[in-house]
Protein backbone atom coordinates (compact mmCIF):
# COMPACT_ATOMS: atom_id res chain seq x y z
CA UNK A 1 0.00 0.00 0.00
CA UNK A 2 2.91 1.98 0.56
CA UNK A 3 4.95 1.50 -2.92
CA UNK A 4 4.39 3.76 -5.14
CA UNK A 5 3.24 6.25 -3.70
CA UNK A 6 3.41 9.89 -5.57
CA UNK A 7 6.05 12.56 -3.22
CA UNK A 8 3.76 14.06 -1.34
CA UNK A 9 1.96 10.71 -0.55
CA UNK A 10 5.12 9.71 0.51
CA UNK A 11 6.51 12.79 2.79
CA UNK A 12 2.74 12.26 4.75
CA UNK A 13 3.49 8.44 5.88
CA UNK A 14 6.73 9.91 6.91
CA UNK A 15 4.90 12.40 9.04
CA UNK A 16 2.22 10.04 10.48
CA UNK A 17 5.52 7.99 11.32
CA UNK A 18 6.85 10.80 13.63
CA UNK A 19 3.45 11.93 14.60
CA UNK A 20 2.12 8.64 15.63
CA UNK A 21 5.66 7.08 17.43
CA UNK A 22 5.14 10.59 19.04
CA UNK A 23 1.41 9.89 20.53
CA UNK A 24 1.62 6.33 20.87
CA UNK A 25 4.44 6.82 23.67
CA UNK A 26 2.56 9.76 24.59
CA UNK A 27 -0.61 7.42 25.29
CA UNK A 28 1.96 4.91 27.04
CA UNK A 29 3.30 7.28 29.77
CA UNK A 30 -0.23 8.82 30.43
CA UNK A 31 -1.07 5.28 32.03
CA UNK A 32 1.39 6.36 34.98
CA UNK A 33 -0.33 9.29 35.72
CA UNK A 34 -1.36 8.73 39.12
CA UNK A 35 1.23 5.54 39.25
CA UNK A 36 4.28 6.44 39.23
CA UNK A 37 7.09 5.45 41.94
CA UNK A 38 7.37 8.77 42.92
CA UNK A 39 5.72 12.28 42.89
CA UNK A 40 8.38 13.95 41.16
CA UNK A 41 8.63 10.98 38.81
CA UNK A 42 4.73 11.63 38.13
CA UNK A 43 5.49 15.30 37.34
CA UNK A 44 8.74 14.61 35.14
CA UNK A 45 6.36 11.41 32.96
CA UNK A 46 3.40 13.76 32.18
CA UNK A 47 5.69 16.27 31.42
CA UNK A 48 7.59 14.49 28.88
CA UNK A 49 3.97 12.96 27.47
CA UNK A 50 2.25 16.45 26.99
CA UNK A 51 5.72 17.84 25.00
CA UNK A 52 5.13 14.28 22.78
CA UNK A 53 1.58 14.77 21.66
CA UNK A 54 2.14 18.56 21.49
CA UNK A 55 4.99 18.04 19.27
CA UNK A 56 2.84 15.00 17.46
CA UNK A 57 -0.03 17.90 16.98
CA UNK A 58 2.25 19.86 15.13
CA UNK A 59 3.18 17.06 12.72
CA UNK A 60 -1.07 15.74 12.55
CA UNK A 61 -1.38 18.92 11.30
CA UNK A 62 1.08 19.22 8.76
CA UNK A 63 -0.12 15.63 7.71
CA UNK A 64 -3.47 16.31 7.32
CA UNK A 65 -2.73 19.46 5.10
CA UNK A 66 -1.21 16.79 2.76
CA UNK A 67 -3.41 14.13 3.44
CA UNK A 68 -4.67 12.23 -0.24
CA UNK A 69 -8.41 11.79 2.20
CA UNK A 70 -8.09 15.69 4.02
CA UNK A 71 -9.19 14.09 7.29
CA UNK A 72 -8.51 16.53 10.24
CA UNK A 73 -5.22 16.13 12.69
CA UNK A 74 -8.31 15.02 15.40
CA UNK A 75 -9.24 12.41 12.95
CA UNK A 76 -5.88 11.19 12.01
CA UNK A 77 -4.71 10.42 15.53
CA UNK A 78 -8.33 9.55 16.49
CA UNK A 79 -10.10 7.15 13.82
CA UNK A 80 -7.36 5.22 12.40
CA UNK A 81 -6.96 1.61 12.83
CA UNK A 82 -4.20 -0.27 13.74
CA UNK A 83 -3.03 -0.99 10.72
CA UNK A 84 -3.19 2.65 9.40
CA UNK A 85 -0.67 3.16 12.30
CA UNK A 86 3.18 3.78 11.64
CA UNK A 87 4.95 4.21 14.82
CA UNK A 88 7.98 2.06 15.76
CA UNK A 89 7.47 -1.13 17.71
CA UNK A 90 9.41 0.35 20.80
CA UNK A 91 6.73 2.63 21.37
CA UNK A 92 4.04 0.46 21.75
CA UNK A 93 6.14 -1.77 24.05
CA UNK A 94 4.46 -2.22 27.74
CA UNK A 95 5.64 0.09 30.53
CA UNK A 96 6.79 -2.55 32.34
CA UNK A 97 9.14 -2.09 35.56
CA UNK A 98 10.36 1.11 35.96
CA UNK A 99 13.89 -0.35 34.62
CA UNK A 100 11.68 -0.94 31.39
CA UNK A 101 10.24 2.65 31.14
CA UNK A 102 12.96 4.58 31.52
CA UNK A 103 15.04 2.12 28.88
CA UNK A 104 12.11 2.10 26.42
CA UNK A 105 12.12 6.05 27.18
CA UNK A 106 16.28 6.42 26.91
CA UNK A 107 16.50 4.56 23.33
CA UNK A 108 13.66 6.54 21.91
CA UNK A 109 15.19 10.19 23.18
CA UNK A 110 18.64 9.26 21.87
CA UNK A 111 16.94 8.57 18.39
CA UNK A 112 14.54 11.27 18.46
CA UNK A 113 17.20 14.30 19.21
CA UNK A 114 19.00 12.56 16.74
CA UNK A 115 16.85 12.71 14.25
CA UNK A 116 14.92 16.51 14.96
CA UNK A 117 18.82 17.76 15.50
CA UNK A 118 19.09 16.53 11.62
CA UNK A 119 15.38 17.64 10.75
CA UNK A 120 16.30 20.75 11.22
CA UNK A 121 18.28 20.76 7.90
CA UNK A 122 15.75 19.82 5.98
CA UNK A 123 14.69 21.82 2.83
CA UNK A 124 11.10 21.44 3.77
CA UNK A 125 10.32 24.70 6.24
CA UNK A 126 7.40 23.34 7.54
CA UNK A 127 9.20 20.11 9.37
CA UNK A 128 12.50 22.55 10.08
CA UNK A 129 10.69 25.08 12.22
CA UNK A 130 8.26 21.93 13.99
CA UNK A 131 11.81 20.27 14.34
CA UNK A 132 13.50 23.20 15.86
CA UNK A 133 10.81 23.93 18.32
CA UNK A 134 10.87 20.31 19.77
CA UNK A 135 14.52 19.76 19.66
CA UNK A 136 14.71 21.86 22.71
CA UNK A 137 11.88 20.01 24.55
CA UNK A 138 13.56 16.59 23.68
CA UNK A 139 16.91 17.73 25.11
CA UNK A 140 15.64 17.85 28.43
CA UNK A 141 14.00 14.44 27.82
CA UNK A 142 17.51 12.69 26.70
CA UNK A 143 18.71 14.50 30.01
CA UNK A 144 16.76 12.72 32.06
CA UNK A 145 16.58 9.74 30.62
CA UNK A 146 20.15 9.39 30.85
CA UNK A 147 20.55 10.47 34.15
CA UNK A 148 18.38 7.46 35.12
CA UNK A 149 20.03 5.43 32.92
CA UNK A 150 23.18 6.01 34.69
CA UNK A 151 22.21 6.59 38.39
CA UNK A 152 20.59 2.98 38.13
CA UNK A 153 22.77 0.90 36.31
CA UNK A 154 25.92 1.99 38.05
CA UNK A 155 23.43 1.39 41.62
CA UNK A 156 22.92 -1.37 43.44
CA UNK A 157 23.22 -4.63 42.30
CA UNK A 158 19.53 -5.21 42.14
CA UNK A 159 19.19 -1.82 39.90
CA UNK A 160 21.93 -2.79 37.69
CA UNK A 161 20.46 -6.08 37.17
CA UNK A 162 17.06 -4.61 36.19
CA UNK A 163 18.68 -2.03 33.71
CA UNK A 164 20.50 -4.85 32.11
CA UNK A 165 17.51 -6.86 31.43
CA UNK A 166 15.64 -4.14 30.29
CA UNK A 167 17.87 -3.51 28.16
CA UNK A 168 18.66 -7.10 26.44
CA UNK A 169 14.63 -7.24 26.22
CA UNK A 170 13.88 -3.94 24.56
CA UNK A 171 17.02 -4.13 21.92
CA UNK A 172 15.47 -5.87 19.76
CA UNK A 173 12.91 -3.05 18.92
CA UNK A 174 15.73 -0.32 18.48
CA UNK A 175 16.49 -1.86 15.07
CA UNK A 176 13.78 -0.23 13.30
CA UNK A 177 14.73 3.35 14.34
CA UNK A 178 18.16 3.25 12.78
CA UNK A 179 17.75 1.71 9.21
CA UNK A 180 15.42 3.33 6.83
CA UNK A 181 13.09 1.76 3.73
CA UNK A 182 12.40 2.77 0.15
CA UNK A 183 10.14 5.62 1.63
CA UNK A 184 12.75 7.21 3.51
CA UNK A 185 15.31 6.91 1.23
CA UNK A 186 12.93 8.63 -2.13
CA UNK A 187 12.90 11.57 1.08
CA UNK A 188 16.38 11.86 2.01
CA UNK A 189 17.14 11.82 -1.86
CA UNK A 190 14.90 14.88 -2.05
CA UNK A 191 16.61 16.35 1.01
CA UNK A 192 13.46 16.31 3.13
CA UNK A 193 14.62 13.79 5.80
CA UNK A 194 18.59 12.99 6.70
CA UNK A 195 20.81 9.87 5.71
CA UNK A 196 20.00 7.24 8.25
CA UNK A 197 23.78 6.43 8.57
CA UNK A 198 24.05 9.95 10.44
CA UNK A 199 20.90 9.43 12.85
CA UNK A 200 22.75 5.69 13.39
CA UNK A 201 26.18 7.72 13.70
CA UNK A 202 24.52 10.00 16.20
CA UNK A 203 22.20 7.42 18.10
CA UNK A 204 24.95 4.83 18.54
CA UNK A 205 26.81 7.83 20.34
CA UNK A 206 24.48 8.78 22.94
CA UNK A 207 23.73 4.94 23.52
CA UNK A 208 27.43 4.33 24.34
CA UNK A 209 28.21 6.91 25.88
CA UNK A 210 25.59 6.45 28.63
CA UNK A 211 26.02 2.99 28.94
CA UNK A 212 29.66 2.71 29.42
CA UNK A 213 29.23 5.42 32.39
CA UNK A 214 26.01 3.42 33.22
CA UNK A 215 28.35 0.89 33.53
CA UNK A 216 25.82 -1.70 31.40
CA UNK A 217 26.55 -3.80 28.33
CA UNK A 218 26.03 -2.29 25.18
CA UNK A 219 24.23 -5.43 22.76
CA UNK A 220 25.20 -6.41 19.39
CA UNK A 221 23.92 -4.34 16.77
CA UNK A 222 23.86 -6.63 14.47
CA UNK A 223 21.20 -8.82 16.44
CA UNK A 224 17.99 -10.15 15.23
CA UNK A 225 15.58 -6.80 15.47
CA UNK A 226 11.49 -6.84 15.26
CA UNK A 227 10.57 -4.68 12.45
CA UNK A 228 7.31 -3.46 10.74
CA UNK A 229 5.89 -0.84 12.71
CA UNK A 230 6.76 1.89 10.61
CA UNK A 231 4.81 -0.29 7.65
CA UNK A 232 1.83 -0.34 9.88
CA UNK A 233 2.57 -4.24 10.91
CA UNK A 234 2.37 -4.24 14.86
CA UNK A 235 2.47 -6.21 17.73
CA UNK A 236 -0.59 -7.46 19.66
CA UNK A 237 -0.22 -4.80 21.77
CA UNK A 238 -1.41 -1.93 19.46
CA UNK A 239 -4.71 -2.80 19.42
CA UNK A 240 -5.48 -1.98 23.09
CA UNK A 241 -3.18 1.07 23.29
CA UNK A 242 -5.87 2.64 20.57
CA UNK A 243 -9.10 0.80 21.82
CA UNK A 244 -8.61 2.57 25.02
CA UNK A 245 -7.33 6.12 23.63
CA UNK A 246 -9.64 6.10 20.63
CA UNK A 247 -13.01 5.19 22.08
CA UNK A 248 -14.22 8.54 23.25
CA UNK A 249 -13.65 9.37 19.45
CA UNK A 250 -15.28 6.93 17.90
CA UNK A 251 -18.14 6.85 20.43
CA UNK A 252 -18.82 9.82 19.72
CA UNK A 253 -17.65 10.69 15.85
CA UNK A 254 -17.54 14.69 15.51
CA UNK A 255 -19.22 15.57 19.26
CA UNK A 256 -18.77 19.22 19.70
CA UNK A 257 -19.06 19.47 23.55
CA UNK A 258 -17.50 16.77 25.82
CA UNK B 1 -8.90 56.26 18.38
CA UNK B 2 -12.11 55.09 17.39
CA UNK B 3 -14.18 52.69 19.68
CA UNK B 4 -16.90 50.31 18.10
CA UNK B 5 -18.37 48.99 21.63
CA UNK B 6 -17.97 45.98 23.24
CA UNK B 7 -19.16 42.26 22.17
CA UNK B 8 -20.32 39.92 25.23
CA UNK B 9 -17.59 37.90 26.49
CA UNK B 10 -19.96 34.92 26.38
CA UNK B 11 -20.86 35.33 22.38
CA UNK B 12 -17.58 34.94 22.13
CA UNK B 13 -16.68 31.50 23.52
CA UNK B 14 -19.82 29.93 22.45
CA UNK B 15 -18.76 30.92 18.94
CA UNK B 16 -15.11 30.35 18.79
CA UNK B 17 -14.69 28.89 15.45
CA UNK B 18 -11.38 26.99 16.49
CA UNK B 19 -13.12 24.39 18.19
CA UNK B 20 -11.19 22.44 15.56
CA UNK B 21 -7.98 22.22 16.46
CA UNK B 22 -6.62 22.66 12.42
CA UNK B 23 -8.14 25.75 12.25
CA UNK B 24 -5.56 28.17 13.24
CA UNK B 25 -6.94 31.98 12.11
CA UNK B 26 -9.51 33.16 14.18
CA UNK B 27 -11.33 35.84 12.76
CA UNK B 28 -13.41 38.51 14.94
CA UNK B 29 -15.73 39.07 12.25
CA UNK B 30 -16.88 35.70 12.05
CA UNK B 31 -18.13 36.64 15.77
CA UNK B 32 -19.00 40.67 15.64
CA UNK B 33 -19.88 40.93 12.04
CA UNK B 34 -19.51 43.11 8.95
CA UNK B 35 -17.58 46.34 9.72
CA UNK B 36 -18.55 49.27 7.59
CA UNK B 37 -15.70 51.71 8.29
CA UNK B 38 -12.40 51.16 8.37
CA UNK B 39 -10.58 51.12 11.59
CA UNK B 40 -8.46 53.87 13.62
CA UNK B 41 -6.04 51.96 15.56
CA UNK B 42 -2.42 52.27 16.53
CA UNK B 43 0.05 49.44 17.48
CA UNK B 44 1.43 50.85 20.48
CA UNK B 45 -2.25 51.11 22.29
CA UNK B 46 -2.61 47.53 21.18
CA UNK B 47 0.64 46.57 22.97
CA UNK B 48 -0.81 48.19 25.87
CA UNK B 49 -4.24 46.33 25.81
CA UNK B 50 -1.96 43.13 25.34
CA UNK B 51 0.69 44.25 28.54
CA UNK B 52 -2.18 43.96 31.02
CA UNK B 53 -3.48 40.20 29.33
CA UNK B 54 -1.78 37.46 32.33
CA UNK B 55 0.10 33.84 31.19
CA UNK B 56 -2.38 31.41 32.73
CA UNK B 57 0.00 29.27 33.96
CA UNK B 58 1.93 32.62 35.79
CA UNK B 59 -0.69 34.76 36.48
CA UNK B 60 2.04 37.81 37.88
CA UNK B 61 3.58 38.21 34.27
CA UNK B 62 2.01 39.17 31.12
CA UNK B 63 1.94 37.22 27.61
CA UNK B 64 4.17 40.28 26.46
CA UNK B 65 6.82 39.71 28.78
CA UNK B 66 7.25 36.55 28.38
CA UNK B 67 7.63 36.95 24.71
CA UNK B 68 4.16 35.16 23.45
CA UNK B 69 3.53 37.57 21.55
CA UNK B 70 5.78 38.12 18.55
CA UNK B 71 4.18 40.97 16.48
CA UNK B 72 1.39 43.35 16.14
CA UNK B 73 0.61 44.38 12.77
CA UNK B 74 -2.28 46.65 11.08
CA UNK B 75 -3.73 46.57 8.12
CA UNK B 76 -6.39 48.89 6.70
CA UNK B 77 -9.40 46.31 8.22
CA UNK B 78 -7.44 44.42 10.33
CA UNK B 79 -5.36 43.69 13.32
CA UNK B 80 -2.98 40.33 13.50
CA UNK B 81 -1.48 39.62 16.37
CA UNK B 82 1.41 36.97 16.05
CA UNK B 83 1.74 34.19 18.88
CA UNK B 84 4.18 31.54 19.63
CA UNK B 85 3.69 28.68 22.24
CA UNK B 86 6.63 28.17 24.68
CA UNK B 87 6.33 24.84 24.67
CA UNK B 88 4.81 22.22 21.51
CA UNK B 89 2.31 20.85 24.22
CA UNK B 90 1.85 23.96 26.12
CA UNK B 91 -1.90 23.35 27.14
CA UNK B 92 -2.80 27.10 27.72
CA UNK B 93 -2.34 27.99 23.97
CA UNK B 94 -5.98 28.26 23.26
CA UNK B 95 -6.94 29.63 26.27
CA UNK B 96 -4.68 32.60 25.70
CA UNK B 97 -5.69 32.98 22.17
CA UNK B 98 -9.59 33.54 24.04
CA UNK B 99 -7.55 35.77 26.40
CA UNK B 100 -6.05 37.98 24.14
CA UNK B 101 -9.59 38.22 21.60
CA UNK B 102 -11.55 39.27 24.99
CA UNK B 103 -8.87 41.85 25.95
CA UNK B 104 -8.95 43.68 22.64
CA UNK B 105 -12.64 43.42 22.05
CA UNK B 106 -12.87 44.60 25.70
CA UNK B 107 -10.58 47.99 24.51
CA UNK B 108 -12.99 48.40 22.05
CA UNK B 109 -11.21 46.62 18.75
CA UNK B 110 -12.43 44.28 16.66
CA UNK B 111 -11.22 42.33 13.38
CA UNK B 112 -8.96 40.77 15.23
CA UNK B 113 -6.87 37.62 13.69
CA UNK B 114 -4.66 35.52 16.13
CA UNK B 115 -1.93 33.50 13.97
CA UNK B 116 0.24 31.07 15.62
CA UNK B 117 3.87 30.49 14.55
CA UNK B 118 6.11 28.17 14.90
CA UNK B 119 9.03 30.03 13.68
CA UNK B 120 11.64 31.47 15.17
CA UNK B 121 11.06 28.77 18.08
CA UNK B 122 10.26 30.22 21.30
CA UNK B 123 12.71 30.81 23.55
CA UNK B 124 13.35 32.37 27.41
CA UNK B 125 15.52 34.66 25.42
CA UNK B 126 12.30 36.10 24.77
CA UNK B 127 11.40 37.09 28.34
CA UNK B 128 11.92 40.54 29.03
CA UNK B 129 13.84 41.66 32.14
CA UNK B 130 10.42 42.88 33.24
CA UNK B 131 9.39 39.51 33.19
CA UNK B 132 12.27 38.05 34.64
CA UNK B 133 11.73 40.56 37.84
CA UNK B 134 7.98 39.29 38.04
CA UNK B 135 8.94 36.03 37.97
CA UNK B 136 11.24 36.22 41.09
CA UNK B 137 8.72 38.12 42.90
CA UNK B 138 6.00 35.09 42.37
CA UNK B 139 8.93 33.00 43.69
CA UNK B 140 10.16 31.54 40.47
CA UNK B 141 13.64 31.42 39.41
CA UNK B 142 13.97 32.97 35.84
CA UNK B 143 16.23 31.27 33.59
CA UNK B 144 19.44 32.09 33.85
CA UNK B 145 21.39 33.45 31.16
CA UNK B 146 20.60 33.68 27.44
CA UNK B 147 20.54 30.26 25.68
CA UNK B 148 22.10 32.00 22.34
CA UNK B 149 25.16 32.84 24.61
CA UNK B 150 25.74 29.44 25.78
CA UNK B 151 24.60 25.52 26.37
CA UNK B 152 20.84 24.67 27.20
CA UNK B 153 21.62 23.09 30.63
CA UNK B 154 23.91 22.66 33.54
CA UNK B 155 24.41 25.99 35.60
CA UNK B 156 24.21 26.87 38.89
CA UNK B 157 20.71 28.47 39.58
CA UNK B 158 19.67 31.24 42.45
CA UNK B 159 17.57 30.80 44.81
CA UNK B 160 14.39 33.58 44.39
CA UNK B 161 14.00 34.04 47.88
CA UNK B 162 17.41 34.29 49.40
CA UNK B 163 19.51 34.33 46.41
CA UNK B 164 21.99 31.49 47.08
CA UNK B 165 24.02 29.50 44.52
CA UNK B 166 23.71 26.53 46.83
CA UNK B 167 20.71 24.80 45.39
CA UNK B 168 20.11 21.46 43.94
CA UNK B 169 17.73 19.71 41.13
CA UNK B 170 14.72 17.62 42.89
CA UNK B 171 13.33 17.40 39.17
CA UNK B 172 14.10 18.02 35.87
CA UNK B 173 9.69 18.62 35.17
CA UNK B 174 7.77 20.87 38.07
CA UNK B 175 4.13 21.92 38.25
CA UNK B 176 4.54 22.87 34.57
CA UNK B 177 6.47 21.87 31.15
CA UNK B 178 8.55 25.03 30.93
CA UNK B 179 9.34 24.91 34.87
CA UNK B 180 11.97 22.45 37.13
CA UNK B 181 12.09 21.72 40.81
CA UNK B 182 15.03 23.15 42.85
CA UNK B 183 15.51 23.23 46.55
CA UNK B 184 17.55 25.71 48.20
CA UNK B 185 20.54 24.25 50.18
CA UNK B 186 20.70 27.64 52.58
CA UNK B 187 16.89 28.48 53.36
CA UNK B 188 16.12 25.11 52.39
CA UNK B 189 13.03 26.17 50.15
CA UNK B 190 11.58 24.47 47.51
CA UNK B 191 11.29 26.68 44.25
CA UNK B 192 10.10 26.36 41.07
CA UNK B 193 13.11 27.50 37.63
CA UNK B 194 12.00 28.59 34.63
CA UNK B 195 13.80 26.76 32.14
CA UNK B 196 16.40 27.91 29.77
CA UNK B 197 14.84 26.51 26.70
ZN1 LIG C 1 17.24 30.06 49.47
Amino acid sequence: MIKNTKPVDTLFIYLLRLADSNLILSQRLCELCGDAPSLEEELAISNVALDLIGQAKNWYEYASELDPLKRTADHLAFRRDAHEFYNVLLVEQKNGNFAETITRQFFFDAWHLSILESLQDSKDERIKSIASKAVKEVSYHLRRSSQWMIRLGDGTELSHEKMQSAINQLWRFTGELITSDHLEDALERDGLIPDPRKIFGLWKHSIETVLSQAKLVNPDYDAWMYKGGKQGEHTELLGFILAEMQYLQRAYPDAKVW
Amino acid sequence: MQKYGRPSPKSLIDNTPYQNSTKKQILATDILGDLSKPLEYDETSIWQVLTQVQDPEIPTVSIVDLGIVRSVSLSLRQISVEVTPTYSGCPATDLINDLILEALSHAGYWNIKIEQVLSPAWTSDFITSTGRKKLVDAGIAPPKGLVSKSSLIDREISCPHCNSENTRLLSEFGSTACKALYQCHDCREAFDYFKCI
